[in-house]
């Protein structure tokens, strides 16, 4: 047998063991079933499928799981972690990887979807509440989509959004906060 | 009965319609909404991506307040009643002393607004108030994801095929349709960063409800609402397509058939104005 084109792996379980002392998920319950990727609403806009990626960590292959757009691109919707006959927490995996591709100061491939998510809890950070005007301008400047679409002249359809939600008594002008926001900051510092 | 209310915060914004028509409907069942003291934001889907921790704690807090509170709390966003399901969970369980909130995790019960509209009593009491029958009216209802998985957290007995809504549409006198997409994921948060993954789960919904021969999606949650309505003409527009599928909170539905002329208020703030499609089934 010609083992000329076979890329070599040196198994390691140092990412799988750390996943497990974080979450208390353990990938090698994992027998590759495939029912997490068969289930997924989200493949079509995956590049590696969740199985791939449960496997990938169990192997230990950690620069492959972290810089993949599959963690990203997960919607958090647990169809996965709900039907695995093992009882692998796929999504919890997803958000494990998710946070130790930031922590390892990887580019994330989908800079947008991280950007939304430090906006959100920026917002947080500030008054305990959402206010979603202020997300959304928060969101736009930080994702580089605010000066995307002034050059594309292609802020129409979010103007008409913003317009209508302001008519229709959706989008308030003044935020709520809460009263204790030291107790946020002590959560969010 | 007196219940512990978390809104959440969409309901203070984007889902204003949502939120009346829940006051509405719980003040006419003689339901007694206290608000929860002082209570933020559960970290949503933000957090548990990108810091284990504050989702933990975010959520936590209101857990703690509303143990505090000594009452059961009720919450209309499926999203938010995950995560703080999740909260109560971890910090009951054998990492708990890593967060800075402790809880006895016996003391109340979080309940998902459509698990605690579609309880016998309630269902009776809104049945006993029916005026307006919505016999007419061809649906689907729609849960999405958070309120049914997964079970470990929810609670959820028939989390592949929800019934709750379907019962309270029932006591309304409707016959809602029963279709494959009950659980399927409307894109949630992908709709600003990646409209076009969002575009396309949501199409897949319109397909569904359309295959089915439903007139409109019933739901219960404010993030499946906006999805499906606030952009159904964006992808109208990008696909080519004309679906005209209002998309219809439980709560309204109810307010509706228990004789609440504030529903055309309610129906008004949405994209989608289901007039047109009451006009044709004869409800308006």
């Amino acid at each position: 047998m010609d083992h000329a084109d076979t890329a070599h792996v040196k198994p390691s379980d140092a990412l799988a063991k750390s996943l497990f002392e974080t979450t208390g998920i353990s990938v090698f319950d994992c027998f590759q079933c495939r029912k997490c990727t068969n289930g997924c609403p989200a493949t079509f806009a995956m590049d590696i499928f969740p199985d791939q990626v449960i496997r990938l960590v169990q192997l230990g292959q950690e620069q492959r799981v972290l810089n993949c757009s599959t963690i990203w691109v997960c919607s958090a919707c647990e169809t996965c972690t709900t039907r695995c006959p093992n009882g692998v927490d796929i999504a919890g995996v997803m958000d494990f990887l998710k946070e130790r591709a930031v922590a390892a100061g990887i580019k994330i491939p989908q800079s947008r979807t991280y950007a939304f998510h430090r906006s959100f809890l920026n917002d947080i950070r500030r008054r305990g509440r959402i206010f979603e005007g202020r997300l959304m301008m928060d969101y736009m400047i930080r994702s580089g989509e605010l000066g995307r679409k002034l050059r594309h002249n292609d802020m129409g359809p979010d103007m008409r959004m913003g317009i209508s939600m302001l008519k229709k008594g959706r989008m308030p002008l003044l935020p709520k906060g809460i009263k204790d926001k030291q107790e946020i900051k002590k959560i969010l510092p | 009965m007196k219940i512990s209310y978390y809104p959440g915060c969409s309901l203070e914004g984007t889902a204003s319609d949502y939120e009346a028509s829940i006051r509405s409907v719980c003040a006419a069942l003689d339901i007694d909404l206290v608000e929860l003291p002082d209570w933020s934001c559960c970290g949503a889907t933000a957090a548990h991506s990108i810091n284990r921790k504050a989702a933990i704690e975010l959520a936590g807090r209101n857990v703690a307040i509303a143990e505090k509170q000594a009452l059961d709390m009720m919450v209309p966003c499926p999203l938010c009643f995950n995560r703080l399901k999740t909260a109560e969970k971890v910090l009951t369980g054998p990492t708990k002393d890593k967060y800075r909130y402790v809880l006895s995790g016996d003391k109340i019960k979080i309940i998902d607004i459509v698990n605690f509209l579609s309880r016998e009593k309630i269902l009776h009491q809104i049945h006993s108030k029916l005026v307006t029958p919505l016999a007419p009216l061809k649906a689907v209802c729609y849960y999405g994801c958070q309120s049914s998985r997964p079970p470990e957290i929810t609670g959820a007995k028939d989390y592949e095929n929800p019934m709750g809504m379907d019962r309270i549409l029932k006591t309304l006198g409707a016959s809602p349709i029963q279709w494959s997409f009950k659980t399927d994921c409307c894109g949630a948060s992908h709709i600003l960063p990646r409209q076009d993954v969002a575009f396309t789960m949501i199409e897949k919904l319109y397909k569904g409800a359309i295959e089915a021969k439903a007139d409109c999606f019933v739901v219960s949650c404010q993030m499946c609402q906006l999805n499906l309505d606030a952009y159904q003409a964006r992808i109208n527009k990008e696909m080519g397509t004309d679906y005209y599928l209002p998309v219809l909170y439980i709560t309204e539905l109810i307010g509706m058939a228990i004789g609440q002329a504030e529903y055309t208020n309610w129906f008004g703030r949405h994209f989608v104005d289901p007039s047109r499609m009451l006009t044709d089934c004869g409800l308006a």
